[in-house]
C-alpha cells in the first residue's frame, strides 16, 4: 500500500526581550543558576505576575508577518500541572483566546511554492531546567528560564513530508530573525520543535491516529525524527498494529522515538483564565504602528536584491538570509561605492569564511562594514590587486587599521608607473632569451612565465593589467 | 491610650503627651496579658520598638504622616521583610519573605508600627478563625464564642484594643463578618482598590485587603494609606485616591437607602432583624428615605462562589510544593511522594477540601458545568448590584445571619459555616465596596449593619457610616474585661 504522511508542528520561540514576560528579571542565557529568578519567578506566596509589553509586541509582529488575524482581545490561562521546575504549580500560557490567530508561511519545495496554514501563535511562560546530574541521585532546579517569553506557533498538519516539515521550520527560523524576536540559537533552545505525526493510505481523507514527538532541538533531528516516526508507524499498521495517540521522545543518540505517556495518562491541565492579568486588548491603531514598523521581509528582499543589484541566484539566497548579513552587504555596497558583484562576492567568500571558521556571526566580524569598503573600493580604483587584497584582509582582520593605512605601511600600493615596469621587464627579456625565443617562436604559453617573472620581481604590487599590455610590446 | 481613635492618637503624640515608643509598649504590654485571646500570631516586639523609635525622631522632625507612631497590626497574609508569614498555616510555618506587601509597605513608608502577625483561618478559608494551624481566635465578647474569619485575629485585637487598627482581607466577607461578630468597623473596599501584591493569594478575582477599625473615620485614616494603583498589582485600578475624610460629614438628608427582600428573609435571626431595624430607623431620622428593593440572583451566590474561589485557589495553592520553601515532609522517596505528603501533612482539612472542590470544578467534563456557570451567575449578580445602586445610593442589610456562635459549633458542618458568610459573598462576587459597622448588641454580643456601595464609592460609604456614629454609640463598647 502507499501510505501519505502527515505533519503539523508546533514551533515554540523564545522572544528576544530584555527582561520575563512575568517579571523584571533577564532572560540572557547561560548566567550562574537561579542567579536571574526574582520572587516572582520563583512563585513566592503572594507575588504577582504582571505582563511585559514587548512579548506582546513581538507576538504582534510575527502575526503581521505571517499576515495572521491578530486578536482584539486575547487571555492569559493557567494551565495547571505538577512540576519541581514548574514554581508556581501552573504555567501561564492561552488557550481559548490566542494572541495571533489563523496565518500562513510560504515555503519552497524543489521550486514550487506551498503555502503551510498557520493555526494560531500563543504567549506563554517557560518553565524552568531539572538537572539530574551531579547531584548525587537528587535533582537540581534551575529557575533562570522560568518565565522566558515563548510564542508557541502551531501549524496546520498541512506538510507531506519530512523534507516540506524541515522547510517549513526553516522558513519560520529564518522569520522570526528577520523580524528580530528570536535569535533562533537552537542549542540554547531559543527554538525548539515538537512534531505531529500521523501516515494514511494515500487518497484517504480522514487522518490517522497521531504521534506527537516532543522537543527536536536542530533541522537534522525533525528530518530523522519524523521519517523514524513515519517508519515505525508503517511498520506498525503494516503487520496489523494500530498506532496509538501519545507523546513520544527522539532520542538522537539511538535515532528513535519512544513513548512518554499515552493519551490516557495525558494530564488534565484544567485551564481556566487566570484571575491575576488582565485580557490583553489590541486596537487598531496599534496594529497600525506594529505595520509602520514592520522590517522588510525575506521574500520582498530577495525580490530587490534581485532587482535592484543583479546577482546571481546564490548570492541573494546567501545574502539574504539573514537580516544584518543583507544589511552588512547594502552598506558595504553603498559605502564602498563598488559593484554590487564585488561587494557580494568578497561578503560571500571571504568575510564568510573567515567569520565560519573563527565561528562568528555577521554582527560580530572584526572587520565592519566600513573598512570592509575601504578595501574594497582600493580594489575597485586599482590601488591594489585582488591578490594583494587578500593580504590586506588578513591585516584588517587581525588589527585595527583600516585599508588604506596597512596599504601605505606596507607599501602595498599597485605599481602602474610604466617606467617602473618597462625596466623591470627589459632586464627579465634580457636575463631570459631562451624563453624569450620559445615564446617568439610561438609557444604562447611562455607568456605567463613572464608575467610571473615581473610579478615577482615587483613584490606583486605591479598593475597586472598594465604589465600584461607593455610585456606585449616589447616581446 | 487605647480607647484613642487614630486621630487622636495622632494628636497625642503630635502633642509630645506621649512618644511612640510609650505608646507601643502599652499596646505590647495588653498583647501580653490578653495572650489566651489567640489573636497574634507573632508579636515582635523589637521591631515594633525599633519603628516606635524612628517614628518618635520622624515626630519631633514635623514629617510624620497622619499614622506615623500609631501601633498597628497586619494580618498574617501580608508578607513581611524579615518577619515570618505563615497565612496561618503549618505549610509556612517556617516562611519569611524577602519582601513586603505593597500593603505593609505603604504602612512602612506613613511610619506606622507593626506590633505583629495576627491570627487568621489558614489561607483565609474559613469564617470562625477555627481553621488556623495557631489555634482557634477568641471572641473578647465571648471568649467561648468564634470571633468570625477569616480576619478573625484582626477583628478580636481591634476588639479588645491589643493593637490601635489592623488590616484584613476579605474573600468573601473575612473582614465584614468578623468585624461584625466583634462588633468593630471593617471595609472591604471595590475589587482593585487596594494592591494585592504580596497579599498571599486565597482566590484572586475576589480578595481584597482592608482596614478593620473602632470608627469609620479610622477606616478613612487606614484606607487613605492602603489605597491606590500598584504598578506591581494587574488588577489595581489606576484611579486617583480621594480624600476619605473629606466628606464624613456631608448630611445624609435625602439620602436613598435600599433595603433587598433577599436579606431579611428566612435564615435571619429574629433579634438581629429586630437590631437592624433599629439602625434603619436611625437613618431615617437623618433623613434617609428607605427603599425596597430585591435582588432576584442573590440566591445563588453561595453555589457561585463555592465553586470560583475553590477553583481560583487550587490553582493559588499549587505553589505550596515542599520543592523551594514552606512545609517539606521528612524523607521523601520519590517526587510524588514529595508532593503528596508534603501537602498532605502541610495544609489543613478545610484547605485540603476546597483545594478538592476547585480541582473537581475546573477538570475536563465539568468545567462548563461549574465554572463557566458560575461566572454567568457571577454577571448576573454584577448586574443585580449595578441595577439596585442605579436607584438608591447605598444598600443596607445584615452581616451574619446570627450574633457570634460557639466555638467548635460549626466545625463538622461546612455547609452550615459557608452559610454564616450568605450576606456578604455576593458582594465580592460583584466586586463592590461594604462595610460592617457595629449596629447593636443580642445578648450581649455585637451585631453588624452591612452598608453597600457603588464601585470605587468608599468615601461615601464612610460618610454614611460616620454619620451613623455620630448619633450612635455602638462602636464605642468595649467589651469586658478589655476596658
Amino acid at each position: 500500500m502507499e501510505w501519505e504522511t502527515v505533519i503539523g508542528l508546533e514551533i515554540h520561540t523564545q522572544l528576544a526581550t530584555r527582561s520575563k514576560i512575568f517579571s523584571g528579571a533577564a532572560t540572557a542565557y547561560g548566567a550562574e543558576p537561579n542567579t536571574q529568578a526574582c520572587a516572582v519567578d520563583l512563585g513566592l506566596p503572594g507575588v504577582l505576575p504582571v505582563l511585559n509589553q514587548e512579548a506582546v509586541r513581538m507576538a504582534v509582529i510575527f502575526g503581521m508577518a505571517i499576515e495572521a488575524h491578530i486578536a482584539p482581545y486575547s487571555v492569559f490561562a493557567r494551565k495547571n500541572y505538577f512540576y519541581p521546575d514548574l514554581p508556581k504549580g501552573y504555567q501561564i500560557s492561552q488557550m481559548d483566546h490566542p494572541i495571533v490567530g489563523v496565518g500562513h508561511l510560504d515555503i519552497d519545495i524543489d521550486g514550487v511554492t506551498k503555502r503551510i496554514g498557520v493555526t494560531r501563535a500563543h504567549l506563554e511562560e517557560d518553565a524552568g531546567k531539572s538537572l539530574h546530574e551531579d547531584f548525587h541521585g537528587l535533582t537540581g532546579i534551575d529557575l533562570n528560564r522560568a518565565g522566558t517569553p515563548l510564542l508557541e506557533i502551531v501549524s496546520e498538519p498541512d506538510m507531506r513530508s519530512a523534507k516540506e516539515a524541515v522547510a517549513y521550520m526553516r522558513k519560520l527560523h529564518e522569520l522570526v530573525r528577520y523580524l528580530g524576536i528570536c535569535d533562533g540559537n537552537m542549542q540554547e533552545g531559543s527554538f525548539r520543535c515538537d512534531a505531529n505525526v500521523s501516515v494514511r493510505p494515500k487518497g484517504q481523507a480522514a487522518f490517522g491516529t497521531r504521534a506527537e514527538i516532543k522537543n527536536i532541538n536542530s533541522f537534522k533531528f525533525v528530518e530523522k525524527a519524523i521519517n523514524h516516526e513515519v517508519e515505525r508507524q508503517i511498520a506498525l499498521i503494516e503487520s496489523g498494529g494500530k498506532v496509538v495517540q501519545e507523546t513520544r521522545l527522539y532520542d538522537s543518540v539511538k535515532d528513535e522515538t519512544r513513548s512518554m505517556r499515552s493519551k490516557e495518562e495525558a494530564n488534565d491541565y484544567r485551564y481556566f483564565p487566570d484571575p491575576d492579568l488582565l485580557p490583553v486588548i489590541i486596537d487598531e491603531a496599534f496594529k497600525a504602528q506594529i505595520k509602520a514598523e514592520l522590517p522588510e521581509l525575506p521574500e520582498a528582499k530577495k525580490q530587490r536584491f534581485k532587482a535592484d543589484y543583479q546577482l546571481d541566484e546564490e548570492n541573494i539566497a546567501i545574502l539574504t538570509s539573514s537580516r544584518p548579513l543583507a544589511d552588512y552587504f547594502e552598506a558595504v555596497y553603498k559605502k564602498s561605492g563598488c559593484e554590487a558583484k564585488l561587494c557580494a562576492n568578497w561578503i560571500t567568500g571571504d568575510l564568510s569564511a573567515a567569520l565560519n571558521k573563527a565561528g562568528l556571526e555577521i554582527n560580530e566580524s572584526p572587520i565592519n562594514d566600513e573598512r570592509l569598503s575601504g578595501l574594497l573600493a582600493r580594489i575597485s580604483d586599482n590601488t591594489i590587486s585582488g591578490k594583494i587584497a587578500k593580504q590586506v584582509f588578513e591585516h584588517l582582520w587581525q588589527s585595527t587599521a583600516n585599508a588604506d593605512d596597512i596599504i601605505a605601511e606596507q607599501g602595498l600600493t599597485q605599481i602602474s608607473d610604466t617606467g617602473a615596469i618597462v625596466a623591470i621587464i627589459d632586464k627579465i627579456i634580457a636575463d631570459n632569451p631562451s624563453q624569450v625565443e620559445q615564446y617568439r617562436s610561438g609557444k604562447d604559453k611562455m607568456f605567463a612565465f613572464f608575467v610571473g617573472q615581473v610579478m615577482k620581481a615587483m613584490q606583486g604590487k605591479a598593475n597586472p593589467a598594465e604589465v600584461n599590455k607593455m610585456l606585449k610590446e616589447k616581446l | 491610650m487605647h480607647n484613642k481613635t487614630l486621630a487622636e492618637l495622632n494628636l497625642g503624640l503630635q502633642a509630645k503627651k506621649f512618644s511612640s515608643v510609650e505608646l507601643t509598649q502599652f499596646f505590647l504590654n495588653r498583647i501580653d496579658k490578653h495572650i489566651q485571646l489567640n489573636a497574634y500570631i507573632t508579636v515582635t516586639p523589637e521591631l515594633a520598638l525599633a519603628q516606635a523609635k524612628a517614628a518618635d525622631q520622624r515626630l519631633a522632625k514635623g514629617t510624620s504622616d497622619l499614622l506615623t507612631g500609631i501601633p498597628i497590626a497586619q494580618k498574617d497574609i501580608f508578607c513581611t521583610h524579615g518577619v515570618v508569614t505563615t497565612c496561618g498555616s503549618k505549610m509556612l510555618a517556617n516562611f519569611t519573605a524577602p519582601y513586603n506587601a505593597t500593603v505593609v509597605e505603604k504602612f512602612n513608608q506613613s511610619g506606622a508600627v507593626m506590633l505583629g502577625k495576627l491570627n487568621m483561618d489558614e489561607f483565609a478559608m474559613g469564617s470562625s478563625n477555627e481553621t488556623s494551624y495557631y489555634g482557634a481566635v477568641k471572641n473578647p465578647w465571648d471568649i467561648n464564642t468564634v470571633p468570625g474569619g477569616s480576619s478573625g485575629g484582626s477583628a478580636a485585637a481591634v476588639s479588645a484594643r491589643l493593637a490601635a487598627c489592623a488590616t484584613g482581607t476579605d474573600t468573601g466577607g473575612s473582614i465584614r463578618q468578623p468585624a461584625a461578630l466583634c462588633g468593630i468597623t471593617g471595609l472591604k473596599p471595590t475589587y482593585g482598590r487596594v494592591s494585592r501584591y504580596g497579599m498571599i493569594a486565597y482566590a484572586s478575582s475576589l480578595d481584597q485587603g482592608g482596614p478593620m477599625t473602632r470608627s469609620a473615620e479610622d477606616a478613612a485614616i487606614m484606607l487613605q494609606t492602603m489605597a491606590g494603583f500598584d504598578e506591581k498589582d494587574s488588577t489595581s485600578v489606576n484611579l486617583p485616591v480621594p480624600d476619605y475624610r473629606a466628606d464624613l460629614n456631608k448630611s445624609l438628608v435625602g439620602l436613598k437607602i435600599g433595603l433587598p427582600k433577599e436579606f431579611f428573609g428566612e435564615g435571619l435571626n429574629e433579634d438581629v432583624a429586630k437590631t437592624l431595624a433599629l439602625a434603619i430607623d436611625e437613618y431615617r431620622k437623618l433623613g434617609a428615605e428607605i427603599v425596597d428593593i430585591s435582588m432576584p440572583n442573590l440566591k445563588l451566590a453561595i453555589p457561585a462562589y463555592y465553586v470560583i474561589a475553590p477553583a481560583e485557589c487550587s490553582a493559588n495553592l499549587s505553589r505550596f510544593d515542599g520543592v523551594r520553601y514552606g512545609y517539606r515532609c521528612e524523607s521523601p522517596v520519590d517526587l510524588t511522594d514529595l508532593y503528596t505528603r508534603s501537602r498532605g501533612e502541610g495544609f489543613g482539612k478545610e484547605v485540603k477540601r476546597r483545594i478538592l472542590m476547585g480541582t473537581y470544578a475546573l477538570s475536563t467534563g465539568y468545567y462548563d458545568a461549574y465554572y463557566l456557570k458560575a461566572q454567568k451567575i457571577r454577571r448576573l449578580i454584577s448586574e443585580d448590584f449595578k441595577t439596585a445602586l442605579a436607584s438608591v445610593d447605598v444598600i443596607m442589610g445584615p452581616v451574619t445571619p446570627s450574633t457570634a456562635f460557639g466555638i467548635g459549633e460549626k466545625m463538622d458542618d461546612p455547609i452550615a459555616m459557608y452559610l454564616s458568610d450568605i450576606y456578604t459573598i455576593a458582594i465580592n462576587l460583584a466586586g463592590v465596596p461594604a462595610m460592617s459597622i457595629p449596629a447593636g448588641f443580642v445578648a450581649g454580643m455585637p451585631v453588624g449593619l452591612q452598608l453597600i456601595g457603588d464601585y470605587f464609592s468608599e468615601d461615601r460609604l464612610l460618610n454614611i457610616a460616620h454619620q451613623y456614629q455620630q448619633v450612635t454609640d455602638w462602636h464605642n463598647f468595649i467589651p469586658t474585661g478589655f476596658e
